[in-house]
């Protein structure tokens, strides 16, 4: 059995993206899409090698990059999670790529090389085990979408995105920096095992060290969208083109999660950290849900939902537990990206307000019972994934008796179902004021295809995807000095 | 056996969307399914306790959720239930009501605006046959995962039958039955999680027998059975429409498609009885107990005030919703008596009411295909024209009132009988006596507003708009005759019903009284 080095995956995806913009630049004639399926194959191919990986060399005492770097279950699952991402955004640019054409004249090569790019950050974001390294990899993610954001630049709207999400961005990884500072200050580490070893040995300075993480909690809760570092969201994700959005919504959270997850660890030994969280959360849910309601442009009101879902999955790290997020990650993946791929087919012809999709049913009801299907998972019916999801939430909330969380998590998925079926009334209750067709092709109808049976397929079967991600020891030892 | 009741409608459904005939499969579904839950019951085994037919699927080692089926009495019960109730709903989607846009559809059958309606007449049968797999599955499922998973299956469905095809207010209608359900159906997990984490690590499980076994090991802590009693009270009451939870009933059922008011009504509603039976008999004693106060001032709330607000209604689909709120009220009673006498009843009751009120909607139904309003002031005298729908009217309302010889007579008096042995005592009565006695007062309310509605519908002056209309087509008599067929069978013979459910409670109870 051969072994490929962890750290290879990376590197290969960023090679594959800068061969691309090279290409680009030097073949002018070549039809653009041809790059986006090139993009599509070697990522395909990156996924296969994950798992043929040389075990893992982190872990105590580990030097050189090792230190720096982990390849454990959860970051060899989230590589995967993010390369599945990457290449179904691929497929969804595909889709997109008229509307930048229309729009631009000649940098489609960008728009489908950049996403590798991110990927390759995303995929070192969710190794990092390390601060320096968290935020040389979040440069990365973030500077890449900083452009994806802004590519049709003569379109306004798509502008004023890009120059909200640049100086939050830039804004968050100030806090984000100067919150490294104070924890290096207190511990000397930048290493979160040896930061961890730091606190619990009790000789650093209580009051610096969260005054740091709290710091860090606001640089990390820009990234997920956590309320009250939730203000770019709408704005951002309604100007983007919408398959960077649905990559912001998916790629981005997942990847800030697993840094919030790994990040949280030693600081929940700290006081009053597991509180902050806790407020966080029900703050994120409370506001997310309820924003949601009023919307009537699609996009926005995906962009509010992706607020909720951060509130919900804050619920699982307040009860660190690891697998129901890494499961409603998983969930949140297919459904979402599920919305967004009809979404996209739909909006080519019409447009983002809801009122867009009246009629579905009866144009395209292929589409229309994807959407159905995407929505009824976000809002949280069982036999769908995104049910699990919840369940596995609220499951691990009530084991550890946070009433104030369940509470407003229960009231918050009735709001949710009332935005989400807003989309369903639309489709199903309302007439078409066009009657003609809408065309799918081959790739794109694969992968709703492939995306509607996952959501199903996990929605009555999650054992698989429960699996793929054991639990994890430090976890449980953490658990247990916390319960003390 | 039972993995093909579940999954015949589904099927059916997902064919009829992808171009089968829809009138067609959906009938030789339905009726397959209930040849088979009669075959089911040939073969049952009725003194035996415990599941029989059962036949499970791993689904979740760590969480111990299987996706398993398997029946008793109770589940055999429901699911008859269901499958009566599907046939004869199905059969009387002879027509579709209205249009989305409010169309109405003539007496001949064609929407009067011309609107092609055969797209659309695929999916309010597949909506249908959603419901009732999602009804079956309930039942069938021996797991509470599956159990909950099959109920909520049928949510999507009801909001797009009252949202495309419901009269009057069907948009604010829709939202709240959609709403209302899904907040009592979370708050029902969370009874339902806690349940589950209220057994020791190593003994957890979805499983209802395992969980019932488990019990009998490690009792659930008197302090835990009532935080987990009153989740499911509530979750559980928001779908029975228990009192202060019921306003999203009437007018759902108002507005609903005949059909859907039906299956709903009949069928779906009864989940949640059927889990407060399944769950907290044998699991939660002691909770039940606790709670056993606030459930009676509840349920006289059920039949006493709901009662007084039915006679008031001035419509008829709005009266048939409230009394069908009201007629909750005495299955509660039945449940909360504690005895194997009142539980039977409330199990018998909940059969009985389910094949009435399917009845008294779909006859609501067609009355409002033909004349197109439903209003008191307005109807009169339609036994001339529609006698044989003046016929079926009657014998439901009979049978809804609790006449001697139905169904829900033979139920209502044991339901009576066993809630007035609850704590009984020579010397004075306590509070189970004073609510049999108020519950009784609840047989006299429906008797005046059941026999008003059928006065002011068939008899006295027929309007002249009505004189054109036509009775009922001949093929609506067979499932009419099944409905009430039903209902006199285990009125004249209660003994077979009976003698079906107590294996389920008889352990239990003989165990603790």
């Amino acid at each position: 059995m051969i072994g490929i080095p962890a750290p290879h995956l990376e590197i290969d995806v960023l090679i594959l993206g800068m061969a691309i913009l090279l290409f680009e630049t030097f073949a002018a004639k070549i039809n653009k899409k041809t790059f986006a399926y090139a993009g599509i194959v070697g990522l395909t191919l990156v996924l296969i090698a994950t798992f043929f990986l040389a075990p893992d060399q982190s872990g105590q005492g580990a030097t050189g990059l090792w230190s720096f770097y982990t390849a454990d279950a959860l970051a060899i699952y989230f590589k995967r999670f993010t390369l599945v991402t990457t290449i179904i955004v691929l497929v969804m640019m595909i889709d997109y790529a008229p509307t930048i054409r229309n729009a631009e004249t000649s940098n489609l090569g960008e728009f489908f090389s950049l996403p590798l790019l991110t990927c390759a950050g995303l995929m070192y974001l969710v190794s990092a085990i390390d601060f320096v390294f968290i935020f040389i990899s979040l440069e990365l993610v973030t500077i890449s979408f900083f452009v994806l954001v802004s590519v049709p630049r003569r379109n306004q709207i798509a502008l004023e995105a890009g120059v909200k999400y640049l100086i939050l961005g830039a804004l968050s990884t100030a806090f984000l920096v100067y919150g490294i500072t104070w924890i290096f200050g207190v511990t000397g580490e930048t290493n979160l095992q040896r930061i961890a070893a730091a606190f619990s040995s009790g000789k650093v300075e209580v009051y610096a060290a969260t005054f740091g993480a709290v710091l860090v909690l606001v640089g990390v809760g820009f990234k997920i969208a956590a309320v009250p570092f939730q203000i770019w969201v709408p704005d951002v994700y309604q100007g983007a083109p919408t398959p960077v959005t649905a990559f912001l919504s998916v790629g981005s959270k997942a990847a800030g999660f697993v840094v919030l997850f790994r990040v949280l660890q030693p600081f929940l030994m700290l006081p009053n950290m597991q509180r902050l969280v806790a407020l966080l959360a029900l703050l994120t849910v409370v506001y997310g849900n309820l924003a949601a309601l009023p919307q009537n442009n699609l996009k926005r009101l995906l962009g509010y939902s992706s607020i909720a879902h951060a509130g919900y999955l804050l619920i699982g790290v307040v009860c660190l537990d690891g697998r129901a997020v890494t499961f409603y990650l998983s969930a949140y993946l297919l459904m979402t990206l599920l919305s967004f791929a009809v979404m996209i087919l739909v909006t080519q012809q019409t447009g983002e307000e809801i009122s867009n999709f009246e009629g579905l049913a009866t144009r395209a009801p292929f589409l229309a019972f994807a959407m159905l299907l995407g929505m009824a998972s976000l809002a949280g019916l069982p036999l769908t994934a995104g049910f699990f999801g919840k369940f596995f939430i609220f499951a691990s909330a009530i084991a550890q008796q946070q009433t104030a969380l369940v509470v407003a998590g229960i009231v918050t998925v009735a709001c949710g179902f009332y935005y989400y079926l807003k989309v369903v009334r639309a489709m199903y209750w309302q007439h078409a004021s066009k009657s003609d067709g809408i065309t799918v092709s081959i790739l794109s109808r694969a992968v709703i295809i492939l995306l509607i049976v996952g959501t199903i397929l996990f929605g009555v079967y999650p054992q698989p995807l429960w699996n793929a991600i054991k639990p994890q020891r430090a976890n449980v030892a953490l658990k247990t000095t916390l319960n003390r | 056996m039972l993995l093909f009741l579940v999954l015949c409608p589904i099927a059916a459904a997902l064919l009829i969307i992808i171009g089968a005939p829809a009138r067609l499969t959906a009938l030789v579904a339905a009726i397959a399914n209930l040849l088979v839950t009669l075959f089911i019951l040939v073969q049952f085994d009725r003194l035996a306790a415990g599941f029989q037919f059962v036949s499970s699927f791993v689904v979740s080692t760590d969480w111990r959720i299987d996706l398993a089926f398997g029946v008793d009495g109770l589940s055999l019960l429901m699911l008859l239930l269901a499958t009566i109730v599907t046939v004869a709903a199905i059969w009387f989607t002879g027509q579709i009501d209205t249009g989305a846009d409010g169309s109405r559809a003539t007496a001949t059958g064609k929407l009067a605006s011309g609107r092609e309606p055969i797209n659309y007449e695929r999916a309010f049968y597949a909506c249908l046959l959603f419901i009732s797999g999602g009804a079956i599955g309930a039942f069938a499922s021996t797991d509470l995962f599956f159990f909950y998973a099959f109920h909520e299956l049928a949510l999507i469905p009801t909001f797009l039958l009252i949202g495309i095809w419901g009269t009057g207010n069907r948009v604010r209608a829709a939202w709240k039955i959609t709403i209302y359900l899904t907040l009592g159906s979370f708050v029902l997990l969370i009874g339902l999680i806690l349940l589950y984490q209220s057994l020791p690590p190593l003994e957890r499980s979805f499983d209802m027998q395992q969980l019932q076994q488990a019990v009998a090991v490690h009792a659930i802590s008197a302090s835990e059975q009532r935080h987990i009693y009153l989740l499911l009270l509530i979750g559980f009451g928001v779908l029975i429409s228990l009192f202060p939870f019921h306003s999203w009933a009437p007018e759902a059922y108002a507005s609903a498609p005949a059909p859907a008011a039906m299956l709903h009504a009949g069928v779906l509603k009864k989940f949640g009885l059927y889990g407060l039976l399944r769950l907290t008999i044998p699991l939660l004693p002691d909770g039940a107990h606790y709670w056993m106060y606030l459930l009676a001032v509840l349920l006289l709330g059920n039949i006493i005030y709901i009662g007084l607000v039915t006679i008031a209604q001035r419509q008829l689909d709005w009266m048939l919703g409230y009394s069908s709120v009201m007629h909750m009220g005495y299955i509660l009673l039945g449940i909360a008596s504690a005895n194997i006498l009142g539980i039977t009843g409330a199990a018998a009751l909940i059969f009985a009411h389910g094949l009435s009120i399917a009845l008294l909607f779909a006859i609501a139904g067609q009355i409002r295909t033909r004349t197109g309003t439903l209003a008191f002031d307005e109807l009169g005298g339609l036994a001339k024209v529609m006698p044989f729908a003046g016929l079926a009217f009657g014998l439901a309302a009979f049978a809804a009132i609790g006449l001697p010889g139905f169904a829900n007579f033979a139920s209502e008096i044991m339901i009576f009988f066993g809630a007035i042995r609850n704590g009984w005592s020579m010397e004075r009565f306590h509070i189970f006596q004073v609510a049999t006695v108020l519950a009784l007062w609840g047989v006299v309310i429906s008797t005046v507003y059941m026999l008003r509605a059928y006065r002011s519908t068939f008899m006295g002056t027929m309007n002249e708009r009505w004189a054109r209309i036509v009775d009922l087509q001949a093929n609506l008599k067979i499932p009419v005759a099944l409905l009430v067929a039903g209902l006199l069978w285990f009125g004249f013979a209660p003994q077979t019903l009976v003698q079906m459910v107590m294996p389920t409670f008889r352990n239990h109870f003989t165990a603790t009284k």
